[in-house]
């Protein structure tokens, strides 16, 4: 809640120039046919995608140069919004002058980002973005026609969404893509589960095989997971987790500390760590010949305490218990 | 550009005699009509002459109240939820709530709150006219259990009249309290509590070339109510909130003015209407929502295949038109609409509806002018069509 959402009706002051522009006065709007295709030497394909009572369908053809597969030109027909046509019009000039495999890498985002006036201003306000997903899901339907391949090449073909036609693997793009957290911004971005609601947890009115909820979950989790797998060498000190910083503390004492400490038939073990504000508390406890050393609370703990910030990290505190 | 306004279901020009009626009231005769000197009573009279106004454009009783709040939301609040208070939160037996499927928000928004505190409401279903028969109140309603029943007078978008005086005695018979959503039938239509036993009707003065931000409350004599906003003792204790005087004085106005014009609305704005909704027809795909009979005589709700509700909207407006779509893309709600499901409108024409209101105010020019429009658009946005290929006309 803000001042700005207190009063209502303002969804097309949030659109911006270039939408407006697209949607007055759309450019690559019309059809290709069998004899323009013959006149290029080109292939002629054509993809529907959407339906009417979804409230967005958008039909995208392509002349395809079937030695380069270059994209000769684009055109497309919609039934949709005015971000849908705005979309739809950036989405084909876009695919002209690119390989159908280059195209098939245009993201909802990258349309989007066509349509903005400025780079750090929205082209389209969020429950719009919607309409950019399906003008890259009619691209990769159009690329599936081209190479004569199911489309799940491109995509897992398993459907959520029945209502809004939405693929698992698009609900999936779009949460990793935007970073989404919420099944409202899954609606907003795909659509999925704003009809019949039924995919959205189990339920409702009908049964699914997947539900927004889950795959929301495990998507996330998975999220989370790949952050965790990085390689450590990869990472900065303090973006690694607790047990990875306890395993690189444990590194260099083995490696530096202990060959040392073990001479004088001394030894010393880590009882525990703790991340603090900006520092790493290492709690450590000596054990054999450093117990009662006289030199174990100022010189031995110096060396430790020098070396570990050396070597793994300055924001390393060392405590003696 | 002159613009053409036909979304007046929405809200309405305020009355140029309503607000003239309202001007005193600012700033000469500005006092709080609760206080006992002079600049409090001096205001009276014109309250009075409000009042009878109002009870006199809907034939209530003097023993009837009708209290002034702020909008019909409201009104359809305090009847909802006081019959929660007393019937349901103290644990009496009445613990089941009646309504429809295409209410406005003001009331289906309300009873889905109730819902969320465990009330059980029933939602009536509307039959193939897109009406809600009265045999289907009458299985659903029950003497012993049911607390209230909530109808709409007539729908906002589709204008489709309902069989409120059928309801009325359906309710009586069963002595249920009966509250109807009149908010697009004053000014329109004839509404009479003297004919239509209703206990509660709610309206707001905006939809009657009244000012926005006041609305009225019928109370039939013999019924209570609990307040939605306590306080001070305005409106006899059933509402509190200083009066907003000068605007109350305008709804009165504008309650007289919108009864002596109904006849003008019956036959002058019904003939404007049935001019731009057989042009409408004359287009090819296109279907109108409910029989004309049945609906106010201001309202049109179309449906255009092949173009998307919202995309429609931009076009009219671009060129100064200006409608109303409930289309899915542009509301907050993606659901279909329940009088189009109902009316086994196929679903892929949810998304093509656009309602087109009119008032006493429209002209034949531009009933004429926004012909040309309508066509203009129709033309541009089904050339860009996926799904319609046909030449349009």
């Amino acid at each position: 809640m803000s001042k700005d959402s207190l009063i209502g009706g303002s969804l097309w002051e949030q659109y911006s120039d270039k939408v407006t522009k697209r949607m007055n006065n759309p450019s690559f709007m019309g059809e290709l046919t069998e004899e323009d295709a013959a006149e290029k030497g080109a292939k002629l394909v054509v993809a529907d995608y959407g339906a009417d009572s979804c409230g967005d369908a958008v039909r995208l053809y392509w002349l395809v140069d079937p030695e380069s597969g270059k994209i000769l030109d684009a055109k497309y027909k919609s039934f949709g919004c005015g971000t849908a046509i705005a979309s739809s019009d950036v989405m084909a000039e876009m695919c002209i002058g690119l390989t159908v495999d280059e195209a098939v890498k245009i993201t909802n985002l990258d349309v989007e980002r066509a349509l903005r006036d400025s780079p750090d201003r929205p082209a389209v306000p969020p429950q719009k973005m919607h309409c950019s997903v399906m003008a890259y899901d009619v691209i990769k339907k159009a690329a599936s026609l081209y190479k004569n391949v199911d489309m799940s090449v491109f995509e897992d073909e398993e459907i959520v969404c029945e209502c809004a036609q939405v693929s698992l693997s698009t609900i999936k793009d779009v949460i990793r893509l935007n970073d989404l957290k919420t099944v409202e911004e899954i609606t907003q971005y795909t659509k999925a589960g704003a009809f019949c609601k039924s995919c959205i947890r189990p339920g409702g009115h009908e049964k699914r095989k997947f539900y927004l909820v889950d795959i929301l979950a495990d998507t996330r989790a998975e999220m989370e997971h790949e952050k965790l797998n990085t390689p450590p060498e990869e990472k900065t000190f303090s973006e690694l987790t607790l047990i990875q910083k306890h395993k690189a503390v444990e590194k260099v004492i083995e490696q530096f500390i202990l060959p040392i400490l073990n001479a004088d038939g001394g030894s010393v073990e880590v009882v525990d760590m703790k991340e603090e504000e900006g520092s790493t508390a290492v709690y450590i406890r000596y054990q054999g010949a450093c117990q009662g050393c006289a030199a174990s609370s100022t010189g031995t703990y110096e060396v430790i305490s020098d070396t570990l910030k050396q070597k793994v990290d300055t924001s390393i505190i060392v405590y003696l218990l | 550009m002159k613009r053409i306004y036909l979304d007046n279901n929405a809200t309405t020009m305020v009355d140029a005699d309503v607000k003239a009626a309202m001007d005193p009231f600012f700033s000469d005769m500005y006092g709080n009509p609760n206080s006992l000197h002079s600049f409090g009573t001096e205001v009276h009279p014109a309250m009075r002459e409000a009042l009878d106004r109002i009870y006199e454009g809907i034939h209530a009783d003097d023993e009837d109240d009708i209290i002034i709040n702020s909008c019909a939301s409201e009104g359809n609040n305090t009847v909802i939820k006081s019959a929660y208070y007393e019937n349901i939160l103290s644990g009496g037996k009445k613990n089941r709530m009646i309504t429809s499927t295409i209410e406005h928000p003001a009331v289906s928004n309300t009873y889905r709150f109730l819902e969320k505190l465990g009330v059980e409401v029933i939602w009536l279903p509307v039959n193939k006219d897109g009406l809600i028969a009265p045999e289907t109140l009458a299985e659903a309603i029950d003497p012993d259990t049911t607390a209230l029943v909530s109808m709409i007078w007539a729908n906002n978008e589709t204008g489709l009249i309902n069989p409120v005086k059928e309801y009325a005695e359906i309710c009586r018979e069963n002595g249920v309290p009966l509250h109807l959503d009149a908010v697009q039938a004053v000014g329109k239509i004839p509404v009479d509590m003297r004919d239509v036993k209703a206990d509660f009707i709610t309206f707001s003065a905006h939809k009657f070339h009244g000012p926005k931000g006041i609305g009225g409350l019928y109370v039939r004599q013999g019924n209570d109510i609990i307040p939605l906003i306590h306080g001070g003792e305005q409106m006899a204790g059933r509402r509190a909130g200083t009066i907003n005087t000068p605007y109350l004085i305008g709804m009165g106005k504008a309650m007289e003015l919108a009864v002596k014009n109904l006849d003008y609305e019956d036959t002058e704005v019904r003939k404007l209407r049935d001019k731009l909704e057989d042009a409408l027809l004359a287009i090819d795909d296109v279907q109108v929502i409910g029989k004309r009979s049945l609906r106010t005589p201001n309202t049109i709700l179309a449906s255009f295949r092949g173009i998307e509700g919202e995309a429609f909207l931009w076009d009219l407006n671009q060129q100064g038109l200006a409608a109303s779509t409930g289309s899915a893309c542009s509301s907050e709600s993606l659901e279909s609409n329940p009088t189009f499901v109902a009316m086994d409108i196929g679903n892929e024409l949810a998304h093509t509806g656009m309602r087109f209101s009119l008032s006493r105010y429209t002209t034949e020019q531009e009933i004429d002018a926004a012909i040309e429009v309508i066509k203009n658009a129709v033309a541009r946005l089904r050339a860009i069509s996926s799904t319609h290929n046909k030449e349009y006309i």
